[in-house]
């Protein structure tokens, strides 16, 4: 059982920011509603007023251009665990979505829903900060793009601004040598830790360094400092190690039902390892 | 806005109804006597509470009436053709696949997502398909096996 809400079924983005200009704080802008329902039913929040993008055919695509492929807001984990381009061109991210929380989550919840809500026991962020991904938001000075890594600021906090809605998450399109991986452990809804590995390897080295993001332990998604295995052989156990151990000291785990915090951070470089390991043999 | 007529085709028949923006799928469809839909953990994770929404698997707890508008919905009533059960059914009864029952309308419901969309599952798709369904009586073993039994029977009986 709900308290009273009205819903506000818009067919633009223009008429989504003027409704979140007008109803400010007692609005909330709703597409699979995962997130809020549950927010509300558990009496965590409470909005006067659902602003549903859904039916903003705008926002229900998915596209590639020269150099990014374009999410739209109300796309579902359903619909991109499925998607023939992601698959190809991201593999790991249709891996990560088609074991997003259960079946029935995954065919209502958006992909942008997640990352506004800001939960911070989430799979998609730690991926999409280490592959450089940013957010499209619209608001009434206009539309900016951001990255995932600033976008969300701390636990259920993000940046997006009182009139914008998202549009939709942009990921850069990984060149032909480029390697990613997600891996995770989990044993409830959520993920305890999840653990995002991108690199380019070319013969047998990193072009650059590996970019490493730990997600689900701390508030926000942690890059990990990976400066000094520029061009480090991927295949090396030692590569995986140094990896595990920045991971390690890179986090500030928050202790719940999933875990103490030393608990959690041995975790983070047991599955730091294993997010290299997965990129090594993607390599060869 | 506030209160709407809606018109969603449930378990094949076209239903006009009048629901509250804010009220619940599994509240519009008890209150329409389809009690076999059941409520459990209230909060997307058990899977009890799974209709069909245009053939997809949803949690009718965390979704919104509305959301039916225009839409079929299909309860564990629509699954059976009148007096004959539907393959599943019949492999959970001659499997044991349940002891007390409380989650088998979610649990065949959802199976029934899943062989419409993949008709010959392996073991493991068929486990991570339905380990959003929590069964706290039997174990999940029968379950597999009935699901898998009954995929065999709709391809044996097109």
């Amino acid at each position: 059982m709900l308290r009273r809400f009205d819903v506000h079924r818009v067919t633009s983005v223009a008429e989504a920011v003027a409704l979140r200009r007008r109803y400010g704080e007692d609005a909330a802008v709703y597409a699979g509603g995962t997130e809020i329902l549950l927010a509300m039913k558990l009496g965590l929040a409470r909005w006067g007023h659902l602003i549903d993008v859904k039916t903003i055919l705008s926002l229900g695509e998915v596209s590639v251009n020269t150099d990014t492929l374009r999410i739209g807001a109300t796309i579902t984990h359903w619909t991109l665990e499925r998607h023939p381009v992601v698959a190809r061109i991201l593999p790991a991210l249709a891996r990560l979505e088609a074991n997003v929380a259960n079946v029935r989550v995954r065919a209502a919840g958006t992909l942008a829903g997640n990352l506004a809500f800001a939960e911070p026991h989430a799979d998609p962020p730690a991926l999409l900060v280490a592959l450089g991904a940013r957010v499209l938001l619209q608001g009434s000075a206009g539309s900016r793009s951001l990255p995932v890594a600033e976008l969300i600021t701390g636990m259920y906090q993000t940046a997006i601004g009182p009139d914008e809605v998202i549009v939709a998450v942009d990921v850069p399109l990984p060149s032909a040598d480029t390697r990613a991986a997600y891996v995770k452990f989990q044993i409830l809804e959520r993920p305890s830790v999840g653990v995002a590995a991108v690199a380019s390897v070319r013969e047998g080295r990193f072009v650059g360094a590996p970019a490493v993001v730990v997600g689900a332990v701390d508030e926000v998604a942690r890059r990990v400092p990976t400066e000094a295995l520029a061009g480090a052989d991927p295949a090396d156990p030692r590569t995986h190690e140094a990896v595990a151990e920045a991971a390690r000291a890179a986090v500030d785990p928050v202790a719940d039902l999933a875990g103490s915090a030393d608990y959690k951070r041995h975790l983070v470089g047991v599955f730091a390892r294993r997010a290299l390991s997965s990129l090594a043999a993607q390599a060869f | 806005m506030g209160a709407r007529e809606i018109v969603l085709r449930l378990n094949g028949v076209e239903r006009p109804v009048q629901v509250e923006d804010q009220a619940l799928l599994i509240e519009l469809v008890r209150g329409l006597g389809l009690v076999g839909t059941k409520q459990s953990c209230d909060a997307q994770v058990c899977g009890t509470c799974t209709v069909l929404l245009d053939g997809r698997p949803v949690s009718s707890c965390t979704t919104l009436a509305i959301e039916a508008d225009g839409r079929r919905v299909e309860t564990i009533e629509g699954v059976a053709d009148g007096p004959a059960l539907h393959p599943l059914q019949e492999a959970f009864i001659e499997r044991f696949a349940f002891q007390c029952g409380y989650c088998t309308p979610g649990m065949i419901v959802s199976a029934k997502a899943l062989l419409e969309e993949r008709p010959e599952p392996d073991r493991d798709e068929v486990r991570r398909w339905m380990d959003g369904n929590i069964c706290r009586c039997t174990g999940y073993e029968t379950i597999v096996e009935a699901v898998l039994d009954a995929a065999e029977r709709m391809r044996s009986t097109p």
